[in-house]
Order: structure tokens, then C-alpha cells, then sequence
């Protein structure tokens, strides 16, 4: 029972629980059809869990999750029917060639040999295997295994592809080739739901949201994200400090008054000061200190920003909210 | 709408591409065993015979040396060494050459022409129980015919009661004959086992496993399309086995080929079961292989393959009706030694089945809880 309406995924309040320990707890998102939807968070923070529980695989503790309008608690085959996964490591058959690793795929999503050869022949086309057909897949660079992954998770035509981590431990210009492919393919009308570390992959989809210890603590598109109150605290605004030695100029920056908090962002500081704080009074505390600084320049909060700021109010809360609890 | 066993053929499919990429170790699977059948085959005589033996003779005259011609023409004796002193002779058998020393008494020929009781000293070490059993029977029963020979010799009468024992299997005690249709059982446990646990491990370990899980395949459609061409392996294997055994060792079959062939699907079905639920319990390849040696173990010692079950203490002897080698065992002899058929064996089947079924069961459920939900 398809729903008309345009949403691909609806999960309100999942709960998972693992004997005491709650691995996601209250999680509640939409993803629309054709959005590339960003699902961020640290290791361990309850992402694949999540994925798991819309696909059907970990039932649900508690809550209501709906799929391509399927109710998952009803139908978990139906669900896994009509979504397409690829998984951190690929999941390929390194010792099948490229053509077999397709088939075997398309033939356990039960297309007969004509739509299969039709499917295969389209999805070569597509990810550009043509050269890599009849190699085996461990003869693959990491980045056509993933355009090869990506091929056997969509030869069904899925409307809604799970992504999770797809481009851990690839190079940077596979990554961007993958990443121009999804744009593609989502101009087509398909869903992704893609996790990610990668901030400037984040950048890149068109809604985003943040999982933190098994809770959502921010949700919205990129642009929503980094006009957030939280993390742009009124009479407050960001500056970014190049320096050639930025360690020193780090050190320097957190002994400033006015100076909220400090990060480095490769040979800068990103840094969120008060606004009766003005740039040259900055600069002369630098040069007091004796440390060079090459540039100063206001900066509009990064998703890098956005997420290191909710992480670090999150802590300071459940430090605050649990002061009871023993010996942590 | 909903089959149980959506994803078979693609599964099968693809696992009969990787034995047929993976020929190395198809290969080896199934040179290894034919390895061990010539090892067993040619190596082990478990007849015991031409036991090293050391004898002091302090007689020396002709009944002393008539005595020890029997105990030679027995061909359980073999003389390795004639000492003159008891030192000699307990030396020869701590320091390991002999295995049996034997003390003729200086007035051994004068006892027996005065119808007195002689007596004949049989040092034995006790180190190996089975030579130690054959040279305290052959020895017995040589002085028992001596004496039961001079007693009728000197009374004129004949033997009372006379004992013809006729082996009905295996008539010459051939070795082979015992242990290959035996050995058939373990062979085929390790290359099934083995292979299947392996085949789903390294799913596992290349994570394509958890992919598996995300697509419309059923677990009933994976579990089988992986069983099938192991199947067909340990089919292949045994017809391979048997083919030896029958024209290079000459065994002889007795029994119907066909009905061995039928009878060993249950017990290749509870072989590829152990092997999936040791995948639903290991991590790795090795960790897997470490689990396949714990079942050989009790296959090989308390089947009945190498030690008779009817001697085992008790409690082994309850846990071998619990090792599926053990009717497999009885199988393969029951047919290949003593020609048995249908009527004789099917109750081990029935039990191979049930064994296999409920393995399937628990393998499934297991891989359900602890490799899906996790």
C-alpha cells in the first residue's frame, strides 16, 4: 500500500533497547522523496542501528517506523523488496567478476533473465563498469567497488537506497565521483539515506540530521543547521584565524576574555567570540602575546561547527543533568 | 507471496562459483582424505604379531627347545635374543627391545619326565595393553595344549569337547576391512563440515553476510542454496572413498552400494547442519576450525571407529548415541562388511535424520537471534 504522499521514510519515536542499554532512544525524522538525506553522528552513536531498524532487520523496541508506506513492524520482506543497501565494506564477492557479483545479485531480488540482462546492461552503462566487466572484483581500486556495490544495491530499482558509510577509506576523487553519481540519481527521483563522518560530505545533502548517543539532537537542511540559536548564541558571532603556527596561536586564543570556545580547523583557529570583541583589538592581543597571526576573518558556522558545538552543550547537559550518578 | 525459500537459486548459484574459483582447496578437501585412507589402509595393522621376545633357556635340552618352537609357530612370538642370566633378561625388557622374556627353569625337562608340574616364567610388559593381552592368551594357551597333549598322550583318550569358531565377516581379520568403511564416517564428517562452516564464516568476515540480510533472501533459501553444492561435494567424496576402498584396498562390498549411497544424504545432511550452526557461533575462519576439531574428536574416539563401543565406561557409552558417526559407522560396515540392507539399518537413518533436523532447527534459530539481530 504505497502512500501517494511524498514521503520516503517516516520513523516516529524508535526506541531500541539492548537489555539496559538504550541504543536509540525517542528518534523521530521524515526523509522526502528524492532527498539525499544525511544521517551524522560518532561511531557507536546508534546509526546503523537505526538503519537496521528500518530495514527491518532489529525489531523495534518501541515506536513507528514507515518505509517507502510500508509499515516495517507489518512487512520487513516488503521493505526489504523495495529498498536497495550498501554496506561500509561493499559487500562484494571479491573472487566473482563484476558481471557475476550483478547477476547474483539481481537474481536474489528475483528478476528474470531478461529484465536482468536489460538491468545489468542499463547499470553498466550508468557507473561506467563497461572496461571492469568480466574482471573479478577484487581486482577492483576501492572506488569502482563501490560504484560496482552501489550497481548490485540498485540493479531492483529501488526508490530508496540505505548508504551506510560508502565512502570510508576511498580516495578523495572516487568520493567525489560517487557523490556527483548520487546527484544524479536523486535527480532521477531516488531517496538516499546516507551516514557519513565526513563533514563536507554533509555539506552536500539536502537535509541533515545529527544522532547522539541514541537521540536526534538536530535535524534539518545544511543551511537550517548553521542558523541554529544554539549554535549561533546572540551577541555572539565567529572569526577564523590563520596563523602559521596554530597551536601556539590556539593557546594564545583561549587565554583571550571574550573568546567563547576554540577549535582548529586544519591552519586555523575557527573561534567564537563576543561581539563588543572587534578584530583589531584581536589582532593586538596576538601580537602582545609575540604570536603571528596571517589573517583574521569573520566566518559563517560550518556543519563542522554546528556539530561540535551541539556535541559539547550535549555533554555539559548530561553532565549536568546525571551529578547523582556515582562513579561514572 | 511469501516462499521460505526466496534466494535459493541465486545463492547456489553464486556458492558453486566460488568452489569452482576456489579449486585449491576443493582439491586438497578431497586429496586429503584419500591421504589418510592409504595412511589407515596401508599403515595400521592392528593384528598383533611377531612380538620381539628375549628367552633365557636354562634347560636347553629338547623338550625346552620343542616348548619355544610352539610358542614361534604361533607367529605371535618372535625370538629377538637368547640371554644366559635373569639380569639379561629383565635388561632386554626395560630397556625396550623386547616386549616379552621367557624363563625356561634348569630343571624344566626332568619335572615333566617325573609328571611333575613345570613351571615356565612369562615376564610381559604391561606398557602396551593389547600386546600385552595376545602374549598372556597365546602363552596360556600353548601350555594349556602342552599339558592337555602330554595328559591324553599318557591316558589314551581324546578331546572331550572341541571348540570350531568360523569368523563370518572379515574371515581373515584384514585390517582395512575394519577401519575404511569406518573411516569413511570421519572423512566425510571433516570435508562437509568443514567446507559449510567455512563458506558461511567468510561471509561473516567480509561483511557481505550483513548484506544478504537487507535483501528479500529467506533464511531457509540462504541455509540451503549454501548446503546444496556441499552436498554434492561430500557425494562426490564418498563415491571417491568407496571407489578406493573397493578396487585399491579390496574391501569387499557385501551390501548394496545404492543404499550406502542412499544412507549417507541423512548423514551428510547432519554434517552440513554441524557446520552451520559452528558458523552461527564463530567469528573467524580459525575460530570455526577450532570448533569443526572439537565434533571430530568424539567422532573418531566414541563412535566405535577405533575403540568398540560395548567397552567403553557408561557414561561414553551413552554419548556415543549421541555422536551421528556412530550410526553412520554402523552404517557403512553393516553394509560393505556384513551385506546388511534396509530392514537392518533404517533405524540409524531415521536417527541421522532427526539428529540433522533438529541441528537445522537450533542453526537456524541461532542465526537468527545472535548473527541478524545484532
Amino acid at each position: 500500500m504505497p502512500t501517494t504522499d511524498n514521503t520516503a521514510i517516516t520513523a516516529q519515536h524508535l526506541v531500541r533497547r539492548f537489555g539496559n542499554f538504550t541504543a536509540v532512544n525517542d528518534v523521530s525524522f521524515t526523509v522526502q522523496k528524492g532527498e539525499i538525506f544525511g544521517f551524522l553522528g560518532p561511531n557507536g552513536s546508534g546509526k546503523t542501528t537505526v538503519i537496521k531498524m528500518l530495514t527491518g532487520l532489529l525489531p523495534l523496541s518501541s515506536g513507528y517506523a514507515n518505509v517507502q508506506g510500508i509499515d516495517v513492524r507489518k512487512d520487513p520482506e516488503s521493505v526489504r523488496e523495495n529498498i536497495g543497501y550498501m554496506s561500509q565494506n561493499f559487500s562484494l564477492y571479491s573472487d566473482l567478476t563484476v558481471e557475476e557479483n550483478l547477476t547474483f545479485y539481481g537474481r536474489i531480488y528475483g528478476l528474470d533473465p531478461q529484465n536482468l540482462r536489460r538491468r545489468i546492461d542499463d547499470i553498466v552503462q550508468l557507473n561506467g563498469l563497461a572496461p571492469y566487466y568480466k574482471r573479478l572484483a577484487a581486482q577492483l581500486s576501492g572506488g569502482w567497488k563501490q560504484r560496482l556495490a552501489l550497481g548490485c544495491a540498485m540493479l531492483h530499482e529501488p526508490k530508496l537506497i540505505f548508504l551506510d558509510e560508502p565512502t570510508a577509506g576511498i580516495d578523495p576523487v572516487a568520493r567525489r565521483q560517487l557523490w556527483d553519481l548520487l546527484f544524479d540519481l536523486s535527480g532521477h527521483g531516488i531517496t538516499f539515506f546516507v551516514t557519513t563522518h565526513y563533514m563536507d560530505e554533509a555539506e552536500r545533502c539536502s537535509h541533515v540530521a545529527y544522532i547522539y548517543f541514541g537521540r536526534v539532537i538536530a535535524d534539518g537542511t545544511p543551511d537550517d543547521l548553521r542558523e541554529l540559536p544554539e549554535v549561533n548564541p546572540p551577541g555572539t558571532y565567529r572569526v577564523e584565524i590563520s596563523a602559521p603556527h596554530v597551536t601556539q596561536a590556539l593557546r594564545v586564543a583561549r587565554t583571550i576574555p571574550g573568546i567563547r570556545s576554540t577549535t582548529i580547523f586544519g591552519q586555523s583557529v575557527h573561534a567564537l567570540i563576543d561581539d563588543h570583541l572587534d578584530l583589531d583589538h584581536l589582532r593586538d592581543q596576538f601580537r602582545k602575546q609575540g604570536v603571528v597571526v596571517a589573517e583574521i576573518r569573520p566566518l559563517a558556522p560550518s556543519l563542522e561547527d554546528v556539530f561540535v558545538d551541539l556535541t559539547s552543550r550535549h555533554q555539559s547537559e548530561q553532565a549536568v543533568a546525571a551529578p547523582e550518578a556515582p562513579h561514572a | 507471496m511469501l516462499n521460505p525459500f526466496r534466494g535459493f537459486g541465486a545463492v547456489f548459484y553464486k556458492e558453486t562459483l566460488h568452489v569452482r574459483r576456489d579449486f585449491a582447496t576443493l582439491f586438497f578437501s578431497l586429496i586429503i582424505p584419500i591421504l589418510q585412507m592409504f595412511l589407515l589402509g596401508y599403515g595400521i595393522d592392528t593384528n598383533i604379531r611377531q612380538i620381539n621376545t628375549v628367552v633365557y633357556n636354562a634347560d636347553g635340552r629338547r623338550e625346552s627347545r620343542e616348548l619355544l618352537d610352539r610358542l614361534k609357530n604361533s607367529d605371535t612370538f618372535r625370538i629377538y635374543r637368547y640371554v644366559n642370566n635373569d639380569h639379561d633378561l629383565n635388561e632386554a625388557i626395560i630397556s625396550g627391545k623386547c616386549r616379552v622374556g621367557i624363563k625356561i627353569p634348569v630343571d624344566y625337562s626332568d619335572k615333566l619326565l617325573h609328571q611333575m608340574p613345570a613351571q615356565v616364567l612369562v615376564l610381559i610388559d604391561g606398557s602396551d595393553s593389547s600386546v600385552a593381552g595376545q602374549a598372556i592368551n597365546v602363552t596360556t594357551a600353548v601350555g594349556l595344549d602342552e599339558s592337555l597333549h602330554r595328559v591324553l598322550a599318557n591316558s589314551g583318550a581324546s578331546f572331550a569337547v572341541e571348540m570350531r569358531p568360523k569368523i563370518l565377516f572379515n574371515p581373515d581379520s584384514r585390517s582395512p576391512n575394519f577401519f575404511l568403511p569406518g573411516l569413511t564416517a570421519v572423512l566425510l564428517l571433516n570435508v562437509t563440515t568443514f567446507l559449510t562452516a567455512f563458506s558461511i564464516v567468510r561471509e561473516k568476515e567480509r561483511g557481505t553476510l550483513e548484506q544478504l540480510f537487507v535483501t528479500p533472501v529467506r533464511p531457509m533459501g540462504l541455509l540451503l542454496g549454501k548446503l546444496l553444492p556441499y552436498l554434492g561435494i561430500g557425494f562426490f567424496e564418498l563415491a571417491m572413498i568407496v571407489t578406493a576402498m573397493r578396487f585399491l584396498f579390496s574391501v569387499p562390498i557385501h551390501g548394496s552400494v545404492f543404499l550406502l549411497a542412499f544412507l549417507s544424504l541423512p548423514y551428510i545432511f547432519v554434517s552440513l547442519s554441524l557446520g552451520i550452526l559452528i558458523s552461527s557461533k564463530a567469528t573467524s575462519q580459525a575460530h570455526a576450525m577450532q570448533l569443526a576439531f572439537l565434533t571430530i574428536l568424539p567422532s573418531i574416539f566414541f563412535s566405535g571407529y577405533i575403540f568398540p563401543r560395548e567397552t567403553m565406561p557408561k557414561f561414553f557409552y551413552i554419548l556415543s548415541y549421541f555422536v551421528p558417526a556412530t550410526y553412520f559407522i554402523n552404517i557403512t560396515r553393516g553394509i560393505i562388511l556384513r551385506g546388511a540392507g534396509w530392514v537392518h539399518l533404517w533405524t540409524d537413518a531415521l536417527a541421522l535424520f532427526v539428529m540433522g533436523t533438529l541441528l537445522l532447527i537450533i542453526a537456524a534459530r541461532r542465526f537468527h537471534d545472535k548473527v541478524i539481530t545484532t
